[in-house]
């Protein structure tokens, strides 16, 4: 006979206010089966706990009910309370009395007739619960960072100075991110390249990084410890052990005209190309849509159509029948750090929902540029070296108007959170503008001005103080061209007033938005995201670098929008959480996974076919002469994830699910309908 | 709407099987936001729609429930990544035998509620206790007596602890 223990917390008023705690315990104490039911002010405190661990030993509890808060919140420090007594932890459970009732109704009788049904529904399920022992797993001492922005240089680093091995895979030829993009950066106003490139070479000298430039995760299987990563090496057609970067192959190559990504299609780039003179690895792509080699090929030209990157290398590093490569690398720790683009106001949008904006011409007017292009524009390694020159006739801009919030808080455009970062890069533009064109004029249209930072608020007031830039609060209705000027047409709030300007070039502070995608890759991580892309953590305040999936987790722009020094401190947190993970041996995993009944499995494997893991495998049940009698399914515990899909497709139930078997389910069900 | 019980009209019951992670982290965000709702509902925590056998809802239906809510993460967000597809396709096949058990389909309501949307669980809740109130009770499959069920105090008729007996 069952001998259940029943603790039912008032949370002090959070539940006692609305739930009748002591009716709950009256009532659950007449079931059968309950040997012990009491209210308290506090289970998870102290006092309350004790309550529980003396309760166990007095009464010989065979299952334990608390009746408080979410399982979310609570359910391992019960759990472990249990434990320290005695009891097998998994006959432990709880009643979820507060966010699914005292914090949503306010009818006492019926929130309190809820609290009771809530706290049956678990007395009988616990009744069928069964001791379980927690599955031991060895750690894979290595960590996989996906993105070598900032977030993913500063992980890597913080992670294989702590002695674990890195697998650094970025995207894009050369590792550095937006970051290296910037001209300068705020509240310092330092040089963005002078403090990332040192931080660049390091990962590429470090002896337990192993950059993977160029690449990206094709596949992930495993689970927390034991990751299984495909990693696809794009073809670069050029021998990395060969290269030595000295440049002659893009000195002599014919296409010189392709807009360059670095400078945000502001500047020109060979087809064979480093993205920067300061790129880490710095090994030339070539890039095969452009280049007249591939291009001839792709005509079906027998003959070559160009070589001389091959005729000019003189260590025989061109190699134009390259292939992708697929790399398999086990890890035991993933860092999502894949980062951000801007929103594009053009009209072709990568998700639903977005608009793009007509009204400032979707992108069409050459005058008319984002952040990151100004960025270039005032960088002194970019297309202009630093001049700043419009794009449409290289002219001095005399006034620049930059509008705030293009995208960001519009939910009419799609998104309705703030890009945090835009209010401070705006403030930063207008300053390096008023140090480049002295007599120019920086006028700025915002919402509101959002600089929360140590010194970020000084910033914004010196942009406006010292540099002069113009503040007018509103939104712009219209940005057109006019012959050589660019109109703008707005409004300003405070004063109540039109605006019109005749600028001579426009920077929009547009959204941050995730990565193109991301959902592909979150997928294949099995990691959530929100509707916007951006990847779930696994709680906003307590968990911010963790993901839903074990072994998973996430820093910089890729869970929200990030300035670079919240950028730098999530990766430095996700490299100590997998640290903290690398510190054991072996890993406990939640034993709520499924176990096949050999003797009832018929072999239908309809079970292999739904798991969303390759959990199963196939078994042979011998009789003693070792003559084959059936195959039948079998469970790998480590792999399992505990979904239960399994179970429920299972035509002959001979699968089950630990932990949330038919018969603890069914028995919920029928304690419902008393 | 704000869910103040009318002690006169029918109270209907409802049980409610969802996913551990999307929809009842939903409904834990929804009491964290203090979002007030009918108190019809009673949750049964599952890990995932993937493992919900459409059973579950006939045998809710037969121990007296007026109503069903099955609710998980949406497409493509599932926890265990393909759980809730293979959920979706068992109840679209499901649907044709609610016809023939003669369950209007009014009664069972199959929504995605992701672990940041409290406001839709609120929805959710509220309208199906609304749709199911105004259908009144159910009464019993067509053709089958619901057993009598004993007075609220009194013990439970459920047998003793590991007979489930109802399989």
């Amino acid at each position: 006979m069952a001998r259940i223990g029943v603790f039912v917390c008032h949370c002090g008023e959070n539940i006692g206010r609305t739930v009748d705690c002591a009716r709950v315990a009256g009532e659950i104490g007449k079931l059968p089966g309950v040997v012990h039911s009491v209210d308290y002010k506090y289970m998870c405190s102290d006092p309350g706990q004790a309550l529980i661990k003396q309760a166990i030993a007095e009464k010989g509890l065979t299952g334990v009910v608390v009746s408080a808060c979410s399982p979310h919140m609570h359910e391992r420090t019960f759990r472990r309370a249990a434990g320290g007594a005695g009891l097998n932890p998994f006959l432990c459970e709880m009643a979820n009395i507060r966010e699914h009732c005292s914090w949503i109704h306010e009818d006492r009788e019926a929130a309190t007739d809820k609290a009771i049904d809530l706290a049956r529904v678990i007395v009988e399920k616990v009744k069928r619960n069964v001791p379980l022992e927690t599955i031991r797993i060895p750690v894979e001492k290595r960590a996989l960072v996906i993105g070598g922005g900032i977030a993913g240089i500063q992980a890597a680093l913080d992670l294989a100075d702590g002695g674990a091995e890195v697998v650094l895979v970025e995207k894009e030829p050369s590792i550095g991110g937006h970051m290296s993009q910037l001209s300068e950066t705020f509240p310092t106003l330092d040089c963005s390249q002078c403090i990332l490139t040192p931080r660049m070479v390091e990962v590429y000298q470090h002896p337990r990084i192993r950059l993977m430039a160029y690449c990206e995760v094709d596949a992930v299987e495993g689970y927390i410890g034991n990751f299984k990563v495909t990693i696809r090496q794009k073809a670069r057609s050029v021998d990395e052990t060969k290269c030595n970067g000295c440049g002659a192959c893009q000195k002599a190559c014919v296409v010189k005209n392709v807009p360059s990504e670095f400078d945000e299609r502001l500047g020109k780039r060979t087809a064979i190309y480093v993205p920067f003179p300061q790129a880490v690895p710095n090994i030339p792509v070539i890039d095969r849509e452009h280049c007249a080699y591939f291009k001839g090929r792709a005509r079906g030209m027998k003959k070559d159509a160009c070589g001389k990157c091959k005729e000019a290398c003189a260590r025989g590093a061109i190699d134009f029948a390259q292939e992708d490569r697929f790399v398999t690398e086990k890890v035991g720790a993933i860092v999502v750090a894949t980062g951000y683009e801007l929103y594009s106001i053009g009209k072709d949008q990568p998700a639903a929902g977005l608009k793009g904006y007509g009204e400032y011409g979707y992108g069409t007017v050459p005058d008319v540029i984002d952040g990151l292009q100004f960025e270039r524009l005032a960088s002194a390694s970019g297309p202009t070296a630093g001049k700043l020159l419009r794009p449409s006739d290289g002219k001095v801009p005399k006034k620049i108007v930059f509008l705030q919030c293009v995208g960001s808080r519009d939910p009419a455009k799609g998104i309705d959170y703030c890009s945090k970062v835009c209010c401070m890069y705006v403030a930063k533009h207008t300053m390096l503008y008023r140090h480049k064109v002295h007599d120019g004029e920086a006028t700025v249209f915002y919402m509101d001005v959002r600089a929360a930072g140590k010194g970020y608020d000084e910033f914004t007031r010196r942009a406006v103080e010292e540099d002069g830039a113009v503040y007018v609060r509103g939104r712009v209705s219209r940005v057109y061209r006019d012959g050589d000027v660019v109109k703008v047409l707005g409004f300003d709030t405070l004063n109540g007033t039109p605006v019109e300007i005749d600028a001579d070039m426009v920077v929009l502070a547009t959204a941050m938005r995730p990565r193109k995608g991301i959902e592909k890759l979150a997928q294949t991580l099995s990691v959530s995201y929100d509707r916007h892309g951006f990847i779930n953590e696994a709680h906003p305040k307590l968990r911010p670098v963790e993901t839903n999936t074990a072994g998973v987790f996430v820093a910089g722009a890729c869970q929200a929008p990030r300035d670079i020094p919240d950028s730098v401190a999530m990766a430095s947190a996700a490299a100590a959480k997998v640290l903290g993970l690398f510190s054991n041996e072996m890993l406990e995993r939640e034993p709520t996974v499924a176990r096949v009944d050999a003797a009832l499995c018929a072999g239908c494997f309809h079970c292999e076919r739904v798991c969303p893991y390759g959990a199963v495998e196939h078994k042979e049940v011998r009789d003693r002469k070792g003559n084959l009698l059936k195959v039948v399914a079998d469970v790998n515990p480590g792999v399992c994830q505990g979904c239960g899909t399994c179970q429920a497709t299972c035509p002959s139930k001979s699968v089950e699910l630990m932990g949330f078997t038919d018969e603890q389910i069914y028995a919920e069900v029928n304690a419902l309908a008393l | 709407m704000n869910a103040t019980l009318d002690k006169t009209s029918f109270e209907p019951r409802l049980t409610a099987f969802v996913c551990n992670w999307c929809t009842y982290t939903g409904a834990d965000l929804a009491g964290t936001s203090r979002l007030q709702m009918d108190a019809n509902v009673r949750i049964v925590r599952l890990p995932c729609t993937g493992r919900i056998d459409p059973l579950f809802i006939v045998k809710a239906f037969e121990r007296g429930a007026d109503g069903v809510i099955v609710s998980g993460c949406h497409p493509a967000d599932c926890h265990y990544t393909s759980g809730n597809y293979h959920a979706r396709r068992r109840f679209a096949f499901f649907k044709e035998l609610i016809e023939f058990l003669g369950l209007p389909e009014g009664r069972i309501t199959f929504s995605w509620v992701s672990a940041s949307e409290g406001q839709k669980w609120r929805e959710v809740v509220n309208d199906a206790t609304a749709r199911v109130r105004a259908l009144g009770p159910f009464s019993g499959y067509p053709g089958t007596e619901l057993p009598a069920w004993p007075a609220a105090g009194a013990p439970a008729p459920n047998p003793a602890p590991g007979g489930g007996g109802e399989r």
